[in-house]
């Protein structure tokens, strides 16, 4: 039963690049090892909205992962004792993944419904199926 | 703008009242209570205020108009918009954001303001 999740952590400012990559992938390798999925992306330094903890500004690096709740509860776990993160939030998204998928399947069925009266008026035979054949392999990778 | 039919009035209360009929007629079921009773809000116009009609242009849901599906803490500049000066959430009748989109819209500015994307108080820098 995996979910998705998306894990954004802030990193104190005065880090360097090499210990950040480290211990992402410190931490994507605790992920991966429990059976699940994990990507990250760095953000970079930005400024911060306030304080936090005596910095202004920090480095975001935000991690897309696909595992249960009890490996995303150990990451979560290793990020409060790391000490050069300051702040992090996870948020679950498969209920709305779930959610947009649904409207994309219901916005696409529309679309090819309206499509296809048009496909039929519009002509002759010969037009007709190679635009009847380009029509499906359009639809196929929903 | 076929609604539009202010007529540039000086009234003082005229304008202070504005606010209020502009609630009873955006959600209809919710605050009855004030507007109901002291003025003729929410109908075409009250014989108060000489015929003027009462509804403003309509605002239009940003988010349906747009068909922006996902509302995320992280695009800060589009959450920025419904934001005020002092970093409060502005109200769905100034904005004109439907219910269920105010509704996503204010779990992601709370998101939001968690990871220091938007401040809880003060100017967004």
């Amino acid at each position: 039963m995996n979910r998705n999740y998306e894990l954004m952590f802030i990193v104190r400012p005065d880090m360097v690049d090499e210990d950040l990559n480290k211990l992402i992938s410190t931490l994507e390798s605790s992920v991966t090892s429990a059976g699940g999925t994990a990507k990250s992306e760095v953000w970079g330094k930005r400024r911060l909205a306030y304080r936090v903890g005596k910095f202004n500004d920090g480095i975001f690096v935000l991690m897309m992962i696909e595992a249960t709740g009890a490996v995303v509860h150990e990451v979560e776990r290793r990020l409060r004792v790391t000490e050069p993160v300051i702040k992090f939030l996870t948020v679950r998204t498969d209920e709305e993944l779930k959610r947009l998928d649904k409207i994309k399947k219901i916005r696409d069925s529309k679309k090819k419904a309206s499509a296809q009266p048009a496909a039929a008026a519009t002509a002759p035979v010969t037009p007709a199926t190679p635009e009847a054949a380009t029509e499906t392999p359009a639809s196929a990778p929903v | 703008m076929a609604e539009e039919t202010k007529a540039p009035s000086a009234h003082t209360g005229a304008s202070g009242g504005e606010s209020r009929p502009e609630r009873s007629g955006g959600d209809r079921p919710e605050r009855s209570g004030p507007p109901r009773g002291a003025r003729p809000g929410g109908g075409p116009g009250g014989p108060r205020e000489g015929g003027r009609k009462f509804f403003r242009r309509k605002k239009v849901c940003k988010f349906c108009v747009e068909k922006i599906e996902a509302v995320n803490y992280k695009d800060v500049r589009l959450l920025a918009q419904f934001v005020a000066e002092s970093g409060k959430i502005t109200p769905r009748r100034l904005t004109g954001v439907c219910t269920p989109h105010q509704r996503r819209l204010s779990r992601a500015i709370k998101q939001a303001r968690n990871i220091a994307l938007l401040p809880f108080a003060g100017r967004a820098q």
